[in-house]
């Protein structure tokens, strides 16, 4: 074991597969930027609102006025670095931190692609990249055609990862013998020509709900084996498109198609590499040394990403340390690959409640939060807990006195009719957040069976 | 192989364009699914255009009454203009929830109805005779609620009010500003009423597609931005002191009259409840509307909770007092009863309609998972 281990990590391969995966991958994020900042979502998301919801232990990331454009511009910028590989190391390290500072923001924005994408360049931190096929390479002068294989396979582990857990999530009994949510979000797409009619087929969403779950489950096997790689890619990109027609997701579908060519041999990204040296007049040759890049230290650093995929892996199943529904309480819900998962809406409508008198007064959240945050707000507990607690500050900073917290909140989870959410006889002012279960959740009426 | 992946990107292109086709309009039509288009056709033809034609019939009787009470101010007169008025004021509950269109370009509802009114500033215009009752900073100073205040407010008994509009050096500003007022609406609903009759309800109809910004998208939260804000806070949580400790018996509608505001706040109420049932306007006819379009995703259940709540909410406030600045001063209980069965409703339409209809709350166009 011990030796297959070993050999396996002083393996090479070629570098251009990740060569590739550097370029798209920087590309890719360049356009998300330009596209998030030209649908003016920057000024609507983290300059207009007044208040923005942390991470827990993250209170201190925040949007900084005006000068948030430039966490942008900066991102911009390491993207382009990331992509052409100049100064790649630097440009990788300041994509992560200004990218995963953007995200820690306000958790109102959250999405497990925005995760995926902080994962992923915190993992591309450590790969070379840019030894192949890099502006860094070529001021150098010194260009490395192979990299140890464990490399790339990191990458593909993460997608596997992504893919897997993504299915596990999907084996519920709302998903699987109700067909929920997809019985919702289908039949509303009902002006798409062609499809429009099918989706009212309730045979058509239980067709979605397993062909999804077993897509989820099995494209990371079939992209592994050669046999049946074409397949399974041609697979990913009819999942993709179908889902952006269907879904308002973004550039992901496009990031996630274009990511899993990185399980394709090096034969095809020579190829690729070969189109783009025309196009940009680059001479490829230059960098086919031949060369074959070991690194220094390559055994801590090893073991300190087995412990990052370790904790990838564990961190999904978290959720099982809490009691009740995690659709419900949504404790453990967040960093586990749960994509489009449920269809959950709430309403929370705060009270204000001077202790000693017992008078009372609701509050507006129109005068405090933007729709897409208030929207979030009521259907997750750590969201309301942390809104009540600004809300506690906001009116005692007003002058009112003895000021308790209490809410009035429904929630309907996957087509169930709305039932009360938070106990409305607690006062959210004194309860703390924390990792700990919270007790002022109301248990869910039903059951979800399943993971 | 090479063969598979042409057929793979021939499927992707059909999809793509697909899916842009979309974008430009939508498909509506087809038999097997629920047909927005038929909603729409309902709302606009048996709802909205028969009662804005009601609207602008009963504010041109205004206008009218109004004219005859300028030419000869007396008790008289100004008796049938307060009839004339009332009228007109309960026609607007029934539509006032439609801020749609051009109604939504020009702030319909609140350039005729924001209440409470500013009277130092009404009297400012009334004894400087310069005003523009067109700016948005003027929108507390005209509408229904301003023909409230000249009507009732000026003085306590009707020989006072005819006084003043009959009063030498002044007289003529308020019956100028009385005359100012009413053209406005009149002229505001000749507006609305004229874009419906004309391109807007076929642009209304065939905007049928599920894009945030098509007609049901924006119609199911315009419903609700209304339920909400206008008539659960606006004619009762806000007078009741629900949002503010103490109860503010001036914040009601039509408080210098006095006795009216429980009856525009059931006419309100009922045409609420009859929108959600597809009733056709004046009639007994219901058509498609969102009932039905819960009936056709399973979701009788819903349905039916959300027409028994709307007859709890008509039940209960039975009870309350024709005057609501009274009934607030009285007995506020009542008066937060109500707005507690008012707020059941709001978790059925907001939460459980939305969510079944699946259509996004107003605005939200950042990407999801």
């Amino acid at each position: 074991m011990n030796h297959t281990l070993k050999s396996y990590f002083s393996k090479d391969t070629e570098a251009a597969p990740l060569a590739v995966f550097r370029i798209f991958f920087g590309f890719m994020m360049l356009i998300s930027i330009i596209r998030f900042w030209s649908y003016g979502w920057i000024d609507k998301l983290y300059v207009k609102p007044k208040f923005f919801f942390s991470f827990y232990g993250f209170e201190f990331v925040k949007p900084i006025g005006e000068y948030t454009y430039l966490i942008f511009v900066l991102c911009a910028l390491a993207s382009i670095g990331v992509a052409v590989g100049y100064k790649y190391r630097l440009s990788i390290v300041l994509f992560f931190l200004s990218f995963t500072y953007i995200e820690l923001m306000d958790k109102t924005t959250y999405l497990n692609h925005y995760y995926f994408i902080s994962v992923l360049s915190f993992v591309m931190i450590f790969l070379p990249a840019s030894a192949y096929f890099s502006v860094d390479a070529k001021l150098k002068g010194r260009s490395y055609q192979r990299i140890p294989a464990w490399t790339i396979d990191s990458i593909k582990l993460l997608l596997a990862i992504v893919y897997f857990y993504a299915g596990l999530a999907k084996l519920n009994s709302d998903w699987l013998l109700n067909a929920m949510p997809l019985k919702i979000w289908l039949p509303s797409k009902y002006d798409l020509p062609f499809l429009g009619s099918v989706l009212q087929k309730e045979w058509v969403h239980y067709f979605f709900s397993y062909s999804g779950a077993i897509y989820d489950l099995i494209i990371p096997f079939l992209l592994f084996y050669k046999r049946t790689r074409w397949v399974a890619f041609i697979a990913v990109v009819i999942f993709h498109t179908l889902t952006r027609v269907l879904f308002p997701i973004g550039m992901f579908p496009f990031i996630m198609t274009i990511s899993v060519l990185v399980f394709f041999e090096a034969k095809l990204h020579h190829k690729i590499l070969h189109s783009i040296a025309m196009v940009f007049r680059i001479t490829k040759e230059r960098f086919d040394s031949g060369q074959i890049l070991h690194y220094n230290h390559q055994q801590p650093l090893l073991w300190f990403l087995a412990l990052f995929f370790i904790i990838q892996l564990a961190l999904p199943f978290r959720y099982l340390l809490y009691p009740g529904e995690l659709f419900w309480t949504e404790e453990g819900y967040r960093f586990s690959w749960r994509v489009m998962l449920i269809e959950k809406a709430g309403y929370a409508s705060f009270k204000i409640v001077n202790g000693k008198t017992g008078t009372s007064f609701l509050v507006d959240n129109t005068d405090f939060l933007s729709a897409f945050q208030e929207k979030q707000m009521a259907t997750q507990p750590d969201f309301i807990l942390e809104y009540a607690h600004f809300l506690k500050q906001h009116f005692e900073s007003q002058g009112h006195q003895n000021v308790e917290v209490y809410v009035d909140s429904y929630v309907a989870l996957n087509g169930r009719l709305s039932t009360r959410f938070i106990d409305p006889t607690v006062d959210l002012g004194k309860q703390k957040e924390s990792f700990k279960h919270k007790t002022w959740i109301i248990p869910f009426k039903d059951e979800i069976k399943g993971l | 192989m090479k063969r598979l992946s042409f057929v793979g990107i021939l499927f992707i292109t059909l999809l793509l364009s697909c899916s842009t086709e979309d974008d430009v309009n939508g498909g509506g039509g087809d038999q097997s699914g629920f047909d927005r288009k038929v909603l729409l056709e309902n709302v606009a033809d048996n709802i909205a255009i028969p009662a804005y034609e009601n609207l602008a019939a009963r504010l041109n009787s205004l206008q009218s009454s109004t004219t005859a009470f300028t030419t000869t101010v007396s008790v008289e007169n100004l008796t049938s203009l307060r009839t004339s008025w009332k009228q007109a004021y309960v026609s607007w509950q029934a539509i006032s929830f439609l801020e749609i269109g051009k109604a939504e370009e020009i702030s319909f509802r609140n350039f005729m109805n924001v209440y409470p009114v500013t009277v130092a500033d009404i009297e400012a215009n009334i004894s400087s005779g310069s005003y523009d009752l067109s700016l948005v900073s003027k929108q507390d100073e005209q509408g229904f609620a301003a023909i409230d205040y000249l009507l009732n407010g000026i003085g306590t008994t009707d020989e006072e009010v005819v006084a003043v509009f009959n009063e030498p050096t002044t007289g003529a500003n308020y019956r100028q500003y009385l005359t100012d007022v009413v053209a406005r609406m009149v002229q505001l609903t000749d507006v609305v009423v004229s874009d419906w009759k004309g391109a807007y309800r076929d642009n209304f109809v065939n905007n049928s597609g599920s894009s945030a910004t098509s007609s049901f998208d924006k119609l199911v939260n315009d419903y609700l931005f209304h339920y909400e804000k206008h008539l659960r806070a606006g004619k009762i949580g806000i007078p009741a002191g629900a949002f503010n400790n103490v109860p503010l018996e001036d914040r009601v509608e039509a408080y210098y009259d006095g006795e009216f505001s429980k009856t525009l706040f059931l006419a309100n109420l009922n045409a609420m409840q009859d929108f959600f049932n597809g009733k056709h306007f004046d009639a007994a006819t219901n058509g498609e509307s969102f009932k039905t379009y819960l009936e056709y995703l399973n979701r009788n259940d819903l349905s039916t909770l959300i027409n028994d709540q709307f007859d709890i909410i008509r039940l209960e406030s039975a009870e309350l007092d024709d005057n609501f600045s009274a009934q607030v001063r009285t007995n506020n209980t009542l008066m937060l009863q109500t707005f507690d069965n008012l707020q059941a409703n709001v978790v059925l339409l907001k939460v459980d309609m939305l969510s079944a209809f699946s259509v996004s709350v107003d605005f939200i166009d950042a990407d999801g998972d």
